[in-house]
């Protein structure tokens, strides 16, 4: 039970944490940041990468698998779009 | 099996099943494979109705944690509930949805940090959510409508506004590039104001030769960006960054707003619930109270659009018939292009 409260507050300061850092985005820049927020939540990466190393059951390490296929996608690709939407913003001399 | 263990693994199955259903919807809208279809009367309900069931579910699954059939009962319902929340919004609707599902994704991740234990999962997971849920609540401030009202797609009854005959009725004015390149010619100060129009014509590098064009005459030109033209947040930025354009150019709306009256020539393209008046002037209308840009402050207004059928919200635009605007029917892309080989001739 002690555990679910530690994970409580680092929820609850983590979700000001994004609050704080968000809010100083400039709108323009709003598409690259919810790319790249999305290429963040990628980060079930880990989650997949726990599940199916669990060898529970063999659906489970075909799901784990499957996830960690594509949550890689989604790191990967969610980054290169972010970086290829933020070179169109730099400044060109 | 803990508590926070079994709850937290109907939660991730919940929202990771709405949230993976959803996106696949609003690809498919975005690419425009899946058509919006009429709002079902009952579709409000049905919905609620599937949320109950999921939480029901979930309230059996955290009783009995070996009950494993719950936990693919949720991942079933939340799996329709997606579907069916996502294929009822509305075009326009799509910037808030798309942020929301992405926050959604993030929150699911979180979920999966307290099933596993993982701190970093729920640190990553809960900056992800709050940075969707922020993006969702800007743009819905920027269309005056609260986010449950875009979710469930609830728009005023509308039978008070003026019809699109008793707007338009004999005062639209057509024009021709050439005599729009007379009108720009020798201006001080042009706002263009693009909208989603300008994105599906891909007109932003014709827009881009347009600005270093009028530049070039010594016109001063800006962009005004209104927080939800297009169907992206930000949309129109990345458009024209890709054209190009520099970012000092692109004006947030309460940035230009008070400059419309310095303003010579405000050219609206493929824009329309933006730059309705009706959202200021109207109190009963749809869209009244939301935000706009003020185009009819500018000296003359150019709105390049291919026709006066209405925007998202379906209703006719008095800007369009102002005496100060004139329309050029085209789409915006090619309204661009002959607007700029008219300015060449002229020079």
């Amino acid at each position: 039970m002690e555990n679910l409260f530690i994970f409580l507050t680092i929820f609850t300061l983590a979700m000001f944490v994004g609050f704080e850092i968000i809010t100083k985005v400039p709108p323009t820049l709003h598409t690259p940041l919810m790319s790249g927020s999305n290429a963040i939540s990628g980060i079930t990466l880990i989650g997949a990468v726990v599940a199916a190393g669990a060898g529970e059951n063999i659906l489970t390490i075909i799901l784990g698998v499957l996830s960690i296929i594509v949550a890689t996608i989604n790191v990967v690709g969610g980054f290169l779009v972010t970086n290829r939407m933020l070179a169109m913003f730099r400044k060109k001399d | 099996m803990t508590l926070q263990f079994t709850i937290a693994t109907a939660l991730s199955g919940l929202i990771g099943s709405v949230t993976l259903t959803g996106s696949f919807i609003a690809y498919g809208k975005l690419e425009g494979f899946i058509k919006d279809p009429p709002r079902l009367p009952g579709q409000q309900a049905f919905n609620i109705l599937l949320l109950l069931v999921a939480i029901g579910l979930g309230v059996w699954l955290v009783i009995d944690p070996t009950a494993v059939l719950a936990y693919w009962g949720i991942v079933l319902v939340a799996a329709i509930l997606g579907v069916s929340l996502v294929i009822g919004i509305g075009g326009a609707d799509m910037p808030v949805v798309i942020a929301l599902l992405n926050s959604y994704s993030g929150l699911a991740a979180c979920a999966t940090g307290f099933v596993l234990n993982n701190t970093v999962l729920v640190i990553t997971g809960s900056l992800v959510g709050a940075s969707g849920l922020i993006l969702s609540a800007i743009m819905c401030r920027a269309m005056n409508r609260s986010l449950t009202n875009v979710l469930f797609g609830v728009w005023v009854a509308e039978d008070t506004g003026p019809s699109a005959d008793e707007v338009y009725g004999g005062k639209v004015k057509s024009s021709s590039p050439e005599e729009l390149a007379m009108l720009l010619d020798g201006v001080g100060r042009v706002v263009i104001v693009p909208g989603f129009g300008m994105a599906v014509a891909q007109a932003q590098h014709a827009v881009r030769e347009l600005t270093n064009l009028l530049e070039a005459r010594g016109t001063e030109v800006e962009f005004a960006i209104h927080p939800v033209a297009g169907r992206m947040p930000g949309h129109m930025n990345v458009l024209l960054a890709e054209a190009d354009i520099p970012y000092e150019k692109l004006k947030e709306m309460d940035e230009i707003n008070p400059t419309f009256e310095q303003t010579d020539v405000a050219i609206v393209i493929g824009a329309n619930d933006v730059v309705n008046p009706e959202a200021r002037t109207n109190p009963s209308s749809p869209i009244a109270g939301m935000p706009i840009l003020d185009v009819l402050h500018a000296r003359s207004v150019i709105v390049v659009k291919r026709s006066l059928s209405p925007g998202f919200a379906g209703i006719p635009n008095p800007l369009f018939a102002a005496d100060n605007t004139v329309m050029l029917f085209a789409d915006a892309k090619k309204g661009m292009l002959d607007l700029i080989s008219a300015l060449k001739e002229s020079a």
